[in-house]
């Protein structure tokens, strides 16, 4: 039987948008949160009580820009696979890109994707759709009919706006409809057949070479771009700290603009390319521990508004290729928070209050979407996180469809325990054969 | 016979399965091959026969890019140790109907063979193949990455000649960046105390290399009365996206090896070059057939070192023995 009405209890709540970080208790009624610390009083009679002792409550995840695989790329994820991996990693609202085969760049691409999320009954699904027509570059994709079909942002990432007359364009035509433009900020002259990040682990490795400033270049590019047309630009992924600088520059001159890392970019570096495992290849590509300390920064400080998965699947097929061949990717909705927490807030990097803001309310802000938060009469989307619970990475415990993550067989700590999304509690992984929802 | 109970000796302590570059072998175990190679190397000068050491044991050439002295001086190794030998190249093979490598090694393995020897045009290729099969794997080859058969041979000429490579400095001319030569003979020439300086173009000489020990120089001139080897790389013009200098002519002038450098170098300067070589772009022809030229050393001992390869890795039955 599926219960409305629910009290999360004996937890600590997590949501600086909120100003909470304490023990206390969450009504959820009828889809949404309705009372944050409830007096007993104040219960409805058939409340169902759920304890969240020992672990945090904090508002389900955010994703921008996760590859859901369908159209076309089934072979790498579907929308049912891709949104059970998010509720099993404690994302409650996906973004997903729009590069599909075809891309999403029609009316009818959105509305496939969000009939195909309705059907797939996980998280919530929001689409992306393309800035150029056929993700080519060229010209620009019929942005109107996409908005008014539901595209909540503008973006061909994780391929970069190369055409520099074209992201000018899209930049003054997008702000027309209050809708950010996502790029992904490369130069993709200097980083061609590239496959990690240049340095000296490169140099040793002989691995075709992806140097920092072809992202620096084009972050510098987007930036003044945008002081002169105005509108809304995030960039997907900084991971350098050239990026990083110019960022925080430009957001002293309040610059508009906001930016996302991906996770991989904060807890893995260019020097694990010496396995040759090829589901370390990823783009941006993993950076020097330079790199990877200025990001860290960045986030603690403000400059980093957004800590997306970057979630790439492919399946093994693809992966079992000589590097050269393999295409960048790394399956991460599944692993994400654990990851993030393991990694970095278990090492002192980051707090985790910080790290909810920026899987969850950052990326809500960036795509105007009412989420990421914990308070009254706000969609209730919540996520109970065990930081006690150790657990291994087994294909068992993966909601995707690819198992291309270097994590696999590895100990994580801390693990999502119960997800809600618009007040119901969506079945854990483990249960997955039975029939979820009504 | 004495031969194999020396080799015995020295391959009782032998713990690699594989040999897939010299950055993770220690000095003793660079040692160890150099002292086998020239067991082998010294039989041979003196003409005595075929050797039946690896008899019942089958190596596979597993080449996906184009080899013809590499890959026939591996299977004559084999053969002189008696083992049975299996040809692959990747023209005409399933590798043009689109199965990936990995598989077609283990089609490979599955007929029975006891050693793959493998060269690609990428990175890590063997190291992965490692990780994939159960029988040793030999790089022959991966990429611009490692080559270390060719780093040991090279060693064991200036070894054969010097009698010793600590102390010595040793320049790597030409086209560092592409080179897996340049690589090998770096860390095996390091590890054995050598002083090792990379010369090159800039655009194809990084100066990161200096963060690992490596002298670091654009001017061959300058160098040269310093240098006891010179090992001339092989300008590799179908590995490179756009061209790192103005012109072989200008190349030639910068960097070949000719007479009046010759004459301005250390009168026992050795001249190599791993070949093959481009006559006019990075040495003239009076310079490779010259005096100081080791380069026909090199092929032969390239033999001898394959064969203490294959032998120190295939000598044992017992995988238990192997720590990786």
């Amino acid at each position: 039987m599926q219960h409305e009405r629910w009290l999360i209890e004996h937890g600590r709540l997590v949501s600086p948008a909120d100003g909470l970080d304490r023990p206390g208790r969450l009504l959820l009624v009828d889809g949404r949160i309705a009372a944050i610390d409830p007096a007993d009083g104040d219960l409805p009679p058939d409340v169902a009580r759920v304890d969240a002792s020992g672990c945090y409550v904090i508002p389900g995840l955010v994703d921008i820009g996760a590859e859901l695989g369908e159209p076309g790329r089934e072979e790498d994820e579907t929308i049912e696979t891709g949104t059970a991996a998010a509720l099993a990693g404690g994302y409650t609202s996906l973004a997903c890109a729009a590069s599909t085969d075809p891309p999403i760049d029609t009316p009818a691409g959105v509305e496939f994707v969000r009939q195909k999320a309705a059907r797939a009954d996980g998280c919530r699904v929001y689409v992306i759709g393309c800035v150029s027509k056929g993700r080519q570059g060229d010209e620009l994709a019929e942005i109107g009919g996409l908005v008014e079909a539901g595209a909540v942002a503008l973006s061909d990432a994780p391929k970069p706006l190369h055409n520099t007359a074209l992201l000018r364009r899209a930049l003054e035509y997008c702000a027309m409809f209050d809708r950010p433009v996502l790029d992904m900020p490369e130069v993709p002259s200097l980083t061609r057949g590239g496959v990690m990040h240049e340095g000296l682990t490169q140099l040793v490795l002989a691995l075709a070479p992806m140097p920092a400033e072809a992202e620096d270049l084009a972050t510098s590019r987007d930036l003044r771009l945008l002081e002169t047309t105005g509108g809304r630009l995030h960039l997907t992924s900084i991971s350098t700290s050239g990026g990083v600088e110019l960022v925080r520059r430009a957001k002293a001159r309040h610059s508009p603009v906001t930016v996302g890392v991906h996770i991989a970019n904060l807890c893995f570096c260019d020097q694990q390319m010496r396995t040759f495992d090829s589901s370390l290849k990823v783009n941006p590509p993993l950076r020097s521990p330079e790199h990877i300390e200025a990001c860290l920064e960045a986030v603690a400080d403000g400059t980093i508004d957004v800590i997306a998965s970057g979630h790439q699947p492919r399946s093994l097929e693809k992966k079992m290729q000589e590097l050269d061949a393999v295409p960048f990717g790394m399956t991460t909705l599944d692993t994400a928070l654990a990851q993030a927490h393991t990694y970095l807030v278990r090492t002192g990097k980051l707090d985790f209050a910080r790290l909810v803001q920026c899987m969850a309310t950052g990326p809500a802000r960036v795509l105007d979407l009412p989420a990421g938060r914990l308070a009254p009469q706000v969609p209730g989307d919540v996520v109970i996180f065990d930081p006690q619970a150790r657990w291994t990475v087994t294909p068992q415990t993966m909601g995707s469809r690819s198992r291309n993550t270097p994590l696999l067989n590895q100990e994580l700590v801390g693990r999502v325990r119960d997800v809600w999304v618009g007040g119901r509690r969506k079945k854990p992984l483990d249960d997955r054969t039975s029939p979820s929802g009504n | 016979m004495e031969l194999e109970g020396r080799l015995r000796e020295l391959a009782a302590a032998w713990r690699c399965r594989h040999l897939l570059d010299l950055e993770s072998l220690e000095a003793n175990e660079l040692t160890t091959l150099l002292e086998a190679a020239d067991l082998f190397a010294e039989h041979f000068r003196r003409r005595r026969g075929k050797l039946s050491l690896l008899a019942g044991r089958t190596v596979a050439n597993l080449f996906f890019e184009n080899s013809t002295r590499t890959r026939n001086s591996f299977s004559l190794a084999a053969k002189r140790l008696g083992a049975d030998t299996i040809e692959f190249s990747s023209a005409g093979s399933s590798v043009a109907k689109g199965e990936t490598f990995i598989d077609t090694a283990k089609t490979i393995e599955a007929m029975g063979v006891d050693a793959v020897v493998t060269r690609h045009s990428t990175p890590g290729t063997s190291h992965l193949l490692a990780r994939h099969l159960q029988c040793s794997v030999l790089n022959a080859g991966d990429g611009p990455h490692e080559h270390p058969t060719q780093g040991l041979l090279d060693i064991l000429t200036i070894r054969q000649q010097r009698g010793r490579i600590e102390g010595l400095t040793v320049a790597l001319v030409g086209d560092i960046a592409h080179s897996r030569t340049a690589r090998s003979n770096i860390w095996g020439l390091k590890k054995l105390g050598a002083h090792v300086i990379v010369c090159g173009p800039r655009t194809l000489v990084s100066p990161q290399w200096a963060e690992l020990g490596v002298e670091v120089a654009y001017n061959l001139d300058e160098i040269l009365p310093r240098c006891d080897v010179l090992n001339l790389l092989r300008i590799q013009f179908e590995r490179q996206a756009t061209r790192p200098f103005p012109s072989v002519r200008e190349y030639a002038l910068l960097y070949a090896m000719n007479a009046d450098r010759i004459a301005r170098s250390k009168p026992d300067i050795l001249i190599m070059a791993p070949g093959p070589i481009n006559r006019g772009v990075e040495i003239t022809p009076d310079v490779a057939d010259g005096p100081h030229s080791v380069i026909l050393q090199q092929v032969s001992n390239g033999i001898a070192v394959r064969m203490a390869a294959l032998w120190l890795l295939l000598h044992s039955t017992r995988a238990d023995d192997w720590v990786t």
